[in-house]
């Protein structure tokens, strides 16, 4: 009977064999998955009774957690919940967004740069501790941002993105309407949840982080991009005469567009520099019209279009130049209108190019990764992803820029004694609702340390006051004293 | 046994100082695991360790001392991984309960019955070592043990002691003590086993025919295996236990196949389970369902019923990852009956694949000393035994680690040792020590044959039944 018995021996030795293989395979392979898994209470429950790091804007602690008496031992706390949710998110229960998502695992302290730590909290006994993440946010700039929004009449719909040009560090990104992340960290899970429903019902959405996340045309402000194209191109420079002109003559079509106010820019022919200025759409659609879908592509795509730049945050929404545009469309596209849409980020990216020469950072929110001992642990460096257009054009364009703010439609985001170079925008939507406002803009011209990007979506002023820069303009001026005068 | 002629030259060593050290090990494993679970959940050294710690001592120490009184020659590996995995059972179910006291729950005091069950099954297993000098007496009682076997089976069925626990009507209630039949039943069926084919393994081994290449047993002889199979799916269709119905069957094929070293009955038995398993799929909606929950456990976590459990042991088993979280840093009491079915879980989330690893490791040992036993046994009956003994442990573990693990479909079955458990508990022990006495026989040196003697067909044919 031996032999048999060797038979069955082997075969329970591939019955156990399994059982170890699947083991590792289950707690080792797949773990990670499984932690993933939003189901996975476990995760959130441990995240919950653990000291969760603090998010930091300069040496305030804008998100931290807070000895709590209940169920979990630590709680949540906002010190300016409204002000920065869109870039805190929110620890709840049921999920978590922004940085607190996108850097979950270092204010949880799973991240494996936290492992020396880990390993000391594990020796010593003491509870884990999660790692701080200092932002790159500007707090005199997030004010100004925050407090201009606030400051629009009505119910605002609004959003400002700031960025530091030669870096991409983001300054301020502020969006209205928002929400209270601290309500949502709660831990009266019922109201979380009750609260959760009624804000992703609203119809006014708050939970959006519309500097990073609503695409809306870009209207004037793309002309930017459009005059970049034109000067890249070769055949053109600030001075250039350029066709002005009461309308413009859609190519296939028999439809004809004017420009904002009616007027006729000042002649039939106009220098590009005074295009800009009284932003002349019938200057931007023969240009357009004259460069064709592809250049305008690529030079948007340069600025970072069709594609998302920011990684330490989420829900960033792609801004779009479709290649697939017809001529009228694309006569179109060059006043930032037909298919092409854009985040606030996106127009606060073209603006920052043209003032760092032409290169494009990629944009960021987290600075310093710094362990709970306050020993920095990572940095973000700043990196530059693309030479969207030659020193020479951005010189050219910041010229026309500073022109549009001291002579042209940008008025309203004139400093005393610095040279800001600026660019209004008002884009069409439906006929039952105002335009877009848009402003970007960036100062000191000959120096630049911040560039501005305000885009006003919705608000209760009359549609004539909308234009001209008169909503985004002294938001955007504001920021820009915010940064310049530190 | 020709096969043992060649071992007869070689004499075992008893090496009870070795059982001696291991069980240091095995009670530092144990005593430590309560410890730390002390620490871990509470903070502080448990209060009573001195007296449960003594307590398990002092049981460990008379299983010994009655091992090396009685049973000598025993296999000195076995007892040390028994005692090891009971202790580390009990630190585990010892922390859970821990954990339903302060969530509220009324039923806190698993660790207290366990121990409990802990000392019947260590006295059981004394009584059994003591009272049972030679395993071959068992062979007596091969109907009996049969008859009685398939009575406690049916047990549960028969009205006022009958009793339905979660879905699996399984249990009998004596004096106010919920009890498995089952659990005991598969000692007894063994035993029957192992007699029945002692006899009956010539004409179920050598007639038949062949088919290709292998030689199919004759219909006539498939009488055994077609009344096994009954058994099996009468367990499964009525007492919804699927767990139990493959381990019986699992069981007796292995044995059966044993005994006759034709694997024609495994093919026979391979096909008669398979045609089962369609049709339990088919009829036996719970059979599907535990089915689709093993292929898809995420897809039915919110369903009732759905896969909670599983879903909840696996995020707990990933969660605890190589070194696991420590004793009172998971969440084992999200997943249901966490201290029975599913007490690896908790293993697998508070003390790691490590853990997990080394309690799969201690079964494996136990199963690898069960085959070796049954190698080097001198008689057909004691081969048997110790195959089938050894069998229950592989099949009972990979039966119930891999449905946790997510390896196989899940079907209830305890874990054993670890699992709480009183019937399982008891009647493992119980399986311990009849591996032991057939250890014993195996390796106790040879009776020394008188050379004087006529060394032909008389010496052949009187068997020696005492030995000491």
């Amino acid at each position: 009977m031996n032999k048999p018995i060797r038979v069955v021996s082997v075969f329970c030795l591939v019955l156990f064999l399994a059982l170890l293989v699947n083991a590792t395979y289950l707690m080792y392979v797949r773990a990670d998955s499984l932690s993933d898994d939003p189901r996975n209470r476990r995760i959130i429950t441990a995240t919950f009774s653990r000291e969760r790091g603090a998010i930091l804007v300069g040496k305030e602690a804008i998100a931290r957690s807070v000895p709590s008496d209940d169920k979990y031992k630590f709680q949540r706390t906002y010190s300016q919940p409204y002000k920065y949710a869109p870039i805190t998110g929110y620890f709840s229960w049921y999920g978590q967004t922004g940085v607190e998502s996108s850097q979950n695992a270092v204010l949880a302290g799973d991240d494996s740069r936290l492992f020396v730590t880990r390993l000391v909290d594990l020796l010593s006994n003491s509870d884990p501790k999660g790692g701080n993440v200092q932002l790159t946010a500007d707090a005199a700039a997030q004010d100004a941002a925050w407090d201009g929004l606030e400051a629009l009449p009505g119910n605002a719909q609004g959003a400002v993105v700031a960025l530091e040009p030669t870096t991409g560090r983001v300054l301020a990104m502020a969006s209205t309407p928002t929400f209270d992340p601290n309500k949502l960290a709660s831990h009266d899970f019922g109201a979380v949840a009750d609260l959760s429903k009624e804000l992703n019902a609203d119809p006014s959405q708050p939970l959006i982080n519309r500097a990073i996340g609503t695409t809306l045309p870009p209207g004037s402000t793309f002309k930017l991009v459009t005059a970049a194209a034109a000067i890249e191109s070769g055949n053109y420079d600030a001075d250039s005469q350029v066709p002005g002109g009461y309308r413009f003559q859609l190519p296939q079509s028999t439809t004809s567009v004017g420009n904002y106010d009616g007027g006729n820019c000042g002649g039939r022919r106009i220098t590009l520099t005074q295009a800009l200025q009284v932003s002349c759409n019938v200057t931007f659609m023969s240009l357009a019209n004259e460069l064709g879908v592809d250049a305008m592509a690529d030079q948007a795509e340069a600025f970072g279009f069709n594609d998302t730049s920011l990684e330490d945050l989420g829900g960033q929404a792609e801004s779009l130049y479709p290649r697939d545009m017809d001529p009228p469309q694309t006569a179109l596209s060059g006043i930032g209108q037909s298919s092409v849409t854009a985040t606030p980020l996106q127009m606060a990216m073209v603006a920052a190019a043209i003032a760092n020469d032409g290169d494009v950072m990629r944009p960021y929110v987290v600075d310093e990764v710094r362990a709970a001992n306050l020993s920095v642990l990572d940095r973000t460096d700043p990196q530059n992803i693309s030479k969207a257009v030659s020193s020479t054009t951005a010189e050219e364009l910041t010229k026309m820029m500073v022109a549009t703010v001291d002579s042209g439609t940008a008025t309203p985001a004139q400093i005393p004694g610095v040279q800001v170079a600026g660019k209004t925008g008002t884009a069409q939507s439906t006929a039952d609702r105002p335009p877009y406002a848009w402003f970007v803009s960036f100062a000191p011209a000959d120096d630049p340390q911040v560039a501005v990007a305000v885009l006003v979506q919705s608000s209760d002023t009359s549609r004539s006051e909308i234009g001209g820069g008169r909503l985004g303009g002294p938001i955007a001026k504001a920021v820009m004293e915010a940064v310049i005068n530190q | 046994m020709s096969q043992t002629g060649t071992l007869m030259g070689f004499v075992h060593r008893r090496r009870r100082g070795a059982e001696l050290f291991l069980l240091v090990l095995a009670l530092m494993v144990g005593i430590g695991a309560y410890a730390a679970v002390g620490l871990g959940v509470e903070g502080v050294v448990p209060a009573d360790l001195v007296g449960y710690g003594g307590w398990l001592t002092a049981l460990i120490v008379a299983a010994h001392i009655t091992v090396r009184i009685v049973a000598p020659y025993a296999d000195p590996v076995l007892l040390p991984l028994v005692a090891a995995l009971n202790g580390l059972g009990l630190a585990v179910i010892r922390r859970l309960d821990l954990t339903y006291e302060a969530i509220g729950l009324d039923q806190h005091t698993f660790a207290r019955q366990q121990l409990i069950w802990m000392t019947l099954g260590v006295i059981l297993f004394i009584a059994t070592l003591v009272l049972l000098r030679d395993h071959r007496v068992l062979q007596r009682f091969t109907y009996t043990a049969g008859l009685i076997g398939i009575f406690l089976l049916i047990l549960p069925f028969l009205p006022l002691v009958g009793r339905e626990i979660n879905g699996a009507r399984i249990w009998i209630n004596v004096a106010g003590f919920s009890f498995q039949p089952g659990e005991v039943a598969k000692v007894l069926l063994v035993i029957a086993f192992a007699g029945y084919l002692v006899l009956h393994r010539d004409a179920l081994a050598l007639a038949g025919r062949r088919v290709v290449f292998i030689d199919l047993p004759r219909g006539r002889d498939l009488g055994p295996i077609l009344a096994m199979f009954g058994v099996s799916m009468m367990i499964l269709v009525l007492q919804n236990d699927l767990g139990s119905s493959l381990l019986f069957f699992g069981l007796f094929l292995a044995m059966l196949y044993v005994a006759t070293e034709r694997p024609g009955w495994l093919v026979v038995g391979g096909l008669l389970f398979g045609a089962g398993a369609l049709a339990a799929y088919t009829f036996v909606g719970n059979v599907q369902n535990r089915f689709n929950f093993w292929l898809h456990p995420m897809d039915h976590y919110e369903d009732t019923p759905g896969s909670y459990q599983l879903v909840e042991a696996l995020f707990g088993q990933g969660w605890g990852g190589l070194i696991g979280r420590g004793f009172g840093n998971g969440f084992p009491e999200r997943v249901p009956f966490a201290y029975s079915d599913f007490i690896i879980s908790t293993v697998g989330e508070e003390l790691g694949l490590a853990a997990i690893m080394a309690v799969i490791l201690c079964y494996g040992l136990i199963v690898e000393r069960a085959l070796r036993i049954a190698l080097i046994s001198r008689d057909g009956f004691g081969k048997l035994l110790a195959v089938g003994l050894g069998a229950i442990v592989a099949l009972q573990v990979f039966v119930v680690v891999g449905g946790v693990t997510g390896l196989i479909p899940l079907t209830g079955l305890t874990t054993p040792f670890l699992s709480y458990g009183g019937s399982s508990l008891v009647a493992n022990w119980v399986i311990v020590a009849l591996l032991l006495r057939v250890s014993d026989q195996a390796r106790r040196p040879a009776p020394r044959l008188d050379p004087g003697d006529d060394a032909g067909a008389d010496s052949e044919s009187t068997q020696v039944v005492k030995l000491r």
